[in-house]
């Protein structure tokens, strides 16, 4: 009997469970749909799982946040805004994937994500072809000037440059050592700062420029060389993109091995909040950070910023970070943009950003220049006892972002823009688009 | 005459106290810590540190810990002292509480550099002998002329050695740099500098090299080359030391490996994630020593040793049970299985402590350095060295002398006769993985104090595993000591020369290059088992 039941039942229910299923599926598609006329989509590709999780999952909550906020004060043009959170789990091709499966799939109006530059580059293609939106959100080596992105993080000169020229007024450094992780980012960085440096009258003698693997965990022979090279009887200092979860232990040698920041102070690009959380930070008292943001300044934007974020993510100890605030101010550009052209239509939007101007968390207005970057503040601060910055320096005037580094051979002339000339690769000199491809 | 004399002590009692509260240089600098500005801040240190007033010491090294605080508003600067009492710094008086506007005096690295050296020429007197050798150091370190005439004071009365010999050397630092200084005294401190022989002395001496008398120049190129020379030597001994270290950490990544792969033959990519499960179980028992029981944290890695050893060693055991057991004989069955299951293994664990970096702390006694001749020794390097060695010991006489050991060895060699024995095969198996993962465990927890403790920390490890193992020999305990060690060492020596990304290529080039010529390892296996 029991046995008849199932061998009878078994096909039956399981029919009825496809059927069942397949309602469910037409349901949720049909219901998707529908939701679809009346939201606006927006992409969120960043990596949720693998190597670059430790530092874009914190992105992700950040668009949400945004999201959140913006829907509570009635979205834009009357719609809803709606997240679409892909993982392309560190994996530089899947980006590329997932780009592809935001725009054509999901249609989403914009996309807020990546975080390495070979990420970024990965996904270029797909966004030229598709004709979309990326904001990039994280500090980056420049050279670059694309009609579809938008970087909202520091170039160079933005934030190595101005590092560089306050340890030499500040703390008197003659001698340099560019220390950092071995791939394209603190390659460039470090090209155009040796470049900047020799321009300052910096002997060849004086820099030592030396990489590592990423993920390098062994730096006893690192954090002895640049002693050495310390004790020459010059001020020496450390200039630092060392990229990601190589930086705890370079700092815990740093502090074993007894070199202070008032002996030889280490000034890094890739440090932050976020990175200092896993760390006694005792020992590192006085070590630098360039940035264009810190959680410690005091700004009641900033102040409303970090609450509204810490009751968003119920944690009071929830850190914020540089690329943070250059995603707040990329979606608020993009939301200006959006209600001023009524429409999110990609060419409409990437013609009526350039101009646009939004107050940053620190109390400066952050404008969107023809070649697609922004204007920023640059900080320095010192690593204090709690694990926050300490800001020591700030310059006096915003600062625009080149595309296109001064300091080097063959950039030295380009400009990028896209309102006037139409083109990312403009050489004042020729008067000649490069095009694409270069 | 008596009422006169009283009236003059009295005087001399009242300006004693009253020069403090004098509006003069002393009340004016306290005044310029109000202005939240380093150059103020900087003026106001020289002035109070040069002032001799009593109130200096305590307000200089108040400002070191940001115990200084300033009201802007009022413009009154007070010392919360360490009881947590407060006491105005313009006057000494104590005060009844710090207003709640007030914030600390602000320091730069400039401006830290300054206050050091104000401490250590206010406290070159001070009873405590080690107070005194700090104050000297960081008088070497600054050489301010005006400590000369407190410098050459201490010195005169001076009984302990060591203190001595670092006055002597804060003494010629400062002669060294003194303009006016004599020829004579100048080539005596050029000779007492070189005598510290270290990388301090070699960056003054060069540092002091121009507008020197001609003789004290020559002095001082010749001491700079013989220190050179003399620190040329100790970075060969210095890089072997790296290499231990670094042998001791692939060494403590790889031995459980070497029972999993080496002695069982499973390939087993999930290895990295048991070292990752050993760390994390580090991080929750110093969470928990950290809320529950703040005095206990330097006995936490004792805490955690065992407990990650259990931890480890039971997923160890799940993971035979579950999946590898069906796979025994499948070697790429079990790399895709244990690949697949290494994913999930740091999702979960990211999932449940999420993706950033946890901090795990070095207990008092793994922090820090000393000074060994010239090379420098970390303490958290030396104590992974002494733990990897004692670790590799007790797993060899385990091995050796327990049944459980008898009973591995017997089953590796020769599974069928040992089961023909009454040996439980698949239980020594099952017992086999969970000792070798409980090992990768333990090595998770000397890993916590020199890594990130990230879901990703596994990773960087098991390339390394395998390398050594495989070097080494597989199925050889000594091998992978061997292999391990000599790795590191190569490899430290190499990566000077080499920079530390050409190093890693050049040592996996030899490697294949080894490989090549002896397919089994440094220490292969002869005899029947190598058929098994």
């Amino acid at each position: 009997m029991l046995t008849q039941t199932t061998h009878n039942g078994a096909p039956l229910s399981r029919r009825r469970w496809l059927a069942a299923a397949a309602g469910v599926v037409l349901g949720l598609a049909g219901f998707s749909s529908a939701k679809a006329e009346d939201t606006i989509k927006i992409g969120v590709l960043h990596s949720l799982s693998g190597t670059m999780a430790i530092s874009e999952t914190t992105l992700k909550d950040t668009i949400l946040f945004l999201i959140d906020e913006q829907n509570k004060k009635g979205g834009v043009l009357g719609k809803k805004l709606e997240a679409v959170v892909v993982d392309p789990a560190s994996n530089w091709p899947l980006f590329a994937e997932k780009a592809r499966e935001l725009i054509t799939k999901d249609k989403v109006a914009v996309v807020f994500g990546c975080w390495t530059s070979v990420s970024r580059k990965s996904v270029l293609p797909v966004f030229k072809e598709l004709n979309n939106i990326l904001f990039y959100p994280v500090q980056y080596e420049g050279e670059e000037s694309e009609r579809n992105v938008f970087y909202t993080g520091a170039a160079p000169n933005q934030q190595a440059i101005p590092a560089v020229d306050y340890l030499m007024k500040e703390e008197k450094v003659k001698r340099w050592v560019l220390e950092g992780t071995d791939y394209v980012y603190p390659r460039t960085t470090n090209k155009i700062l040796e470049a900047y440096l020799k321009s300052k009258g910096v002997a060849a003698d004086d820099i030592l420029i030396n990489y590592t693997p990423f993920g390098f965990s062994d730096w006893q022979t690192e954090v002895s060389k640049i002693k050495t090279f310390g004790s020459a009887g010059k001020k020496t200092a450390v200039v630092s993109t060392i990229n990601g979860d190589a930086n705890v232990p370079f700092y815990k040698e740093l502090g074993n091995q007894g070199i202070k920041a008032t002996d030889i102070p280490v000034v890094a690009f890739s440090v932050g909040e976020e990175e200092l959380a896993g760390l006694d930070t005792k020992p590192l008292v006085g070590h630098l950070a360039a940035w264009n943001y810190f959680e410690s300044i005091k700004t009641p934007a900033n102040e409303k910023f970090i609450k509204d974020w810490q009751a968003y993510t119920k944690n009071p100890k929830r850190t914020t970070n540089d690329p943070m605030e250059a995603h707040v101010i990329g979606f608020n550009m993009w939301v200006k943009a959006v209600e001023k052209v009524k429409s999110t239509d990609p060419d409409k939007v990437i013609d009526a950003l350039p101009g646009t101007e939004v107050p940053n968390l620190t109390g400066g207005v952050a404008k969107m220049l023809p070649n697609h970057h922004i204007t920023k503040p640059v900080y320095i601060g010192e690593i204090k006892a709690n694990g926050q910055f300490d800001v020591v320096y700030k310059t006096k005037d915003l600062v625009p972002g080149d595309a296109w580094s001064k300091e080097l051979d063959g950039s030295r002339d380009l400009i990028g823009d896209w309102v006037g000339k139409k083109c990312g690769n403009y050489n004042v000199k020729t008067n000649k688009c490069l095009g694409s491809g270069s | 005459m008596f009422y006169r004399l009283r009236a003059l002590a009295l005087a001399v009692l009242v300006i004693a106290f009253a020069v403090p509260a004098l509006a003069g240089p002393f009340d004016d600098a306290i005044g310029k810590f109000t202005t939240d500005d380093f150059s103020d801040t900087e003026e106001a240190i020289g002035v109070v540190a040069s002032s001799g007033n009593p109130l200096a010491y305590p307000i200089i090294s108040a400002l070191q810990d940001e115990r200084l605080m300033f009201d802007g508003d009022s413009k009154k600067v007070y010392i919360k002292q360490t009881d947590g009492k407060a006491i105005d710094a313009a006057t000494g008086a104590a005060v009844d509480s710090i207003p709640d506007g007030a914030s600390s005096v602000r320091l730069n690295n400039r401006l830290r550099r300054s206050v050091e050296a104000a401490l250590g020429g206010l406290t070159l007197l001070s009873p405590e002998v080690a107070t005194r050798i700090t104050a000297a150091q960081s008088v070497f370190k600054s050489h301010e002329e005006t400590v000369l005439p407190t410098v050459e004071k201490a010195l005169a009365k001076e009984t302990d050695r060591t203190a001595k010999q670092a006055l002597s050397e804060a003494r010629a630092a400062i002669l060294l740099f003194k303009s006016d200084a004599s020829e004579v005294d100048k080539l005596e401190a050029v000779a007492t500098i070189k005598g510290r022989g270290d990388q301090d002395a070699l960056a003054m001496l060069s540092d002091a090299g121009s507008d020197q008398p001609p003789s004290v120049a020559k002095a001082a190129a010749a001491a700079i080359s013989s220190i050179q020379s003399r620190l040329a030597m100790w970075s060969a001994v210095q890089n072997a030391w790296y290499g231990l270290s670094l042998g001791s950490v692939l060494l403590l990544a790889a031995i459980g490996l070497a029972i999993t792969f080496g002695v069982m033959g499973v390939i087993n990519m999930a290895h990295g994630e048991m070292v990752m499960l050993g760390a994390y179980t580090t991080f929750v028992v110093q969470e928990m020593i950290r809320t529950r029981l703040p005095g206990a944290f330097d006995y936490s890695l004792f805490i955690a040793v065992p407990l990650a050893f259990l931890v480890s060693g039971a997923v160890g055991v799940l993971i035979e049970r579950s999946i590898i057991r069906f796979l025994y004989g499948r070697p790429l069955e079990t790399l895709l299985a244990t690949w697949g299951l290494s994913l999930v293994l740091q999702q979960a664990v990211r999932t449940i402590f999420g993706p950033t970096n946890r901090e795990v702390g070095n207990p008092s006694w793994m922090s820090g350095a000393f000074e060994l001749g010239q090379i420098t020794i970390t303490y958290n390097r030396l104590w992974i060295l002494c733990f990897t060695l004692a670790v590799f010991a007790i797993l060899l006489l385990m091995l050796r002398f327990t049944s459980l050991g008898l009973q591995m060895r017997a089953v590796t060699q020769n599974r069928r006769m040992a089961a023909s024995m009454g040996i439980a095969t698949s239980r020594v198996d099952a017992l086999t993985f969970g000792l070798g993962s409980g090992i990768a465990g333990i090595a998770g927890v000397a890993l916590s104090q020199i890594d990130n403790v990230s879901p990703n920390l596994g990773q960087s490890y098991i390339i390394d595993s395998f390398m050594v193992v495989v070097f080494g020999g597989v199925g050889n305990l000594w091998g992978t000591l061997v292999g391990a060690f000599s790795l590191g060492i190569a490899n430290k020596f190499l990566e000077p020369v080499a920079g530390a990304v050409l190093g890693k290529i050049a040592i996996l080039v030899l490697i294949i290059l080894f490989i090549q010529k002896r397919p089994r390892g440094l220490f292969a296996l002869k005899g029947r088992a190598v058929e098994a």
